[in-house]
């Protein structure tokens, strides 16, 4: 694995822009080159680092879990890469029950990427129940947007 | 005073009957009081604005019970222009007061405040109870003007206060996607505001500690959700727990020695009771589904929270130190955020059901279950201290959707918006300030 310094040095920059935002909802713009595999911006655009879930659901669909072997695929490739998945949900809920909802898809999609071999210590898991919502509208074209998990590079890069 | 007495326990009769009729409720009316509020006199010349102000929070109180209605001004055949006049019970009367109220405002040159007043049953035309005085800074002009009204109220409807509370909540800012959380303060009527925390992290759902001078309430300013306990004088805080996960949820026991809360592991959440002095931890719950949003019997022995061991979210009793737990709620769709009453007889829940949420409240063992509004998002009800009025938020839908926050009865009339400066969600009341 071979990374050019100023790959890590422009990661640290995205990592440093997503902390500056509270409760951040993923990674966006600046992720570097999306034709470089090593990018943020490739594990998101072809990877895919979002998964959708049903109405008050945390089962794994078959798409979902297409997804997420490629994100097992390309963790196993880059052993040093660390992960924190976030549960959302959308409006339709108890905040405190979202909550706990968005913590249970986290977990789901962690539980996965462990079986398909990822170490269980590179994939960390937060929820942010209905509080960061992508799509703001109030019907169910937003809210099967809303009801995600996002895979989020931590770091590990070059590391 | 008993003209009175018997006036309103009528009133009180007849409003269950309004009620059973679901969601209509707010099309019933009740007979509220009427009530004379004559210009407070101003025994220094200093009180005068100040007399005033405090005779119109009186006014609002009493008013936005949805119990009193004020006999207007100028239908006032004469003032009251000492505080230790003889009442003239005839020009009352006449204009249809069934209680008047009378007061009297002065302030020092240090600027303490001394209010007195009188409440006194027109028809009977005798006092309804001993004239109270109440000496103060002027800064607490407000509260005076709210330990009046609860004077007032208390006396003439037989149960107990809630005017001079406070309400810890969310203030809200921004976009729908980019919101930003400051955990807020202030009197209970929407007044006197203060920001206990910044917006650079989530918060949510704080609670008062049983004295009101803490708040628990979960905040992401660790990157995570985690439980903190501000108070609320000083604005120190600290995290209550060790425990190692996501933590969320928190609520104070009613003796204030301990918490419960919900822990998240894997896919599993669960309630746990923390000891504070000592951090202990109890786990109360042990199943594979989400169990959140406890809150405790008044008397400290059970905690009704919301589970979807059963396959959706709904209501549970179980004892406060664990043990088995009993579903309560049996109606069409989800239940969720119940909060027992502090009179202990109702438990304030969220229902959610065809697209809809609405506050009801249902006896402790699930009967007699009553909605009491409805909305595209109605939620988190929270009690006032006489177990009369729900406080709870309502978000609109859309794409500039926003959350504010309203009282309703609870028979479900007076429904009002509170004011506050930016849009507010949890709402949580606190007891009376002693």
């Amino acid at each position: 694995m071979k990374f050019l310094p100023i790959a890590a040095a422009g990661i640290a920059l995205v990592l440093a822009g997503c902390d500056a935002i509270p409760g951040g909802s993923g990674q966006s713009g600046g992720a570097g080159d999306p034709n470089n595999p090593d990018s943020v911006a490739y594990f998101q655009q072809t990877v895919g680092d979002r998964v959708l879930f049903e109405v008050d659901q945390s089962v794994l669909t078959d798409v979902a879990k297409a997804t997420l072997d490629q994100q097992a695929a390309w963790l196993l490739a880059r052993p040093a890469v660390s992960v924190l998945i976030e549960g959302h949900a959308d409006e339709q809920g108890t905040r405190e029950y979202n909550l706990a909802l968005g913590a249970r898809r986290a977990a789901a999609v962690q539980s996965y990427l462990v079986s398909k071999g990822v170490i269980d210590a590179r994939v960390r898991t937060i929820t942010y129940g209905k509080e960061r919502p992508l799509e703001i509208c109030s019907n169910e074209a937003c809210w099967a947007k809303n009801r995600r998990s996002v895979t989020v590079i931590e770091g590990g890069f070059g590391s | 005073m008993i003209r009175i007495l018997t006036a309103f326990c009528f009133l009180i009769a007849a409003v269950p009957a309004l009620a059973q009729t679901r969601l209509t409720v707010t099309e019933g009316t009740i007979q509220p009081i009427p009530v004379a509020l004559p210009a407070f006199v101003a025994e220094t010349p200093n009180a005068e604005g100040l007399a005033q102000e405090i005779r119109d929070v009186v006014a609002a109180d009493l008013t936005g019970s949805g119990l009193f209605r004020e006999i207007p001004r100028e239908a006032h055949i004469s003032g009251i222009s000492a505080f230790e006049a003889p009442i003239q019970f005839q020009d009352w009367r006449i204009v249809n007061a069934t209680a008047l109220v009378t007061a009297s405002v002065s302030l020092s040159e240090d600027n303490q405040m001394v209010v007195k007043f009188r409440l006194f049953d027109v028809a009977a035309q005798q006092a309804l109870g001993k004239g109270l005085q109440f000496v103060a800074p002027q800064g607490a002009w407000r509260r005076i003007a709210h330990k009046v009204a609860d004077s007032i109220y208390s006396r003439l409807t037989g149960e107990g206060p809630y005017f001079d509370t406070r309400v810890v909540f969310i203030s809200e800012e921004g976009p729908k996607d980019a919101r930003r959380k400051r955990l807020a303060i202030m009197d209970y009527d929407g007044a006197n505001v203060r920001y206990l925390t910044g917006a650079d992290a989530i918060v949510i759902a704080p609670r008062f500690s049983p004295n009101a001078k803490e708040v628990i309430y979960t905040s992401y300013e660790t990157g995570f959700p985690r439980v903190f306990v501000m108070n609320v004088d000083t604005g120190q805080k600290r995290e209550v727990t060790e425990l190692p996960n996501m933590t969320f949820a928190p609520r104070f026991a009613p003796d204030g020695r301990s918490i419960v809360l919900s822990q998240t592991k894997g896919v599993n959440t669960d309630l746990y009771k923390v000891t504070i002095a000592t951090g202990e931890v109890t786990q109360l719950t042990n199943s594979a589904a989400i169990e959140t949003a406890p809150s405790f019997s008044p008397d400290g022995t059970q905690i009704v929270f919301e589970s979807d061991r059963g396959g959706g979210q709904q209501l549970y009793l179980t004892p406060a130190d664990g043990g088995e737990a009993t579903r309560i709620s049996f109606g069409d769709g989800r239940y969720g955020t119940p909060v027992w009453s502090p009179r202990g007889d109702k438990i304030a829940f969220t229902k959610i059901l065809g697209g809809e949420f609405y506050i009801g409240v249902m006896d402790v063992d699930g009967s007699n279950e009553r909605l009491l509004t409805r909305s595209f998002l109605d939620e988190g009800p929270t009690w006032s201290p006489n177990g009369r009025v729900i406080m709870f938020f309502r978000e609109t839908a859309g794409v500039n959707g926003a959350p504010n926050l309203y009282t309703v009865d609870v028979t479900g009339l007076n429904l009002r918006k509170v004011p506050t400066p930016f849009f507010a969600s949890d709402p949580a009341w606190s007891g009376v300030i002693e």
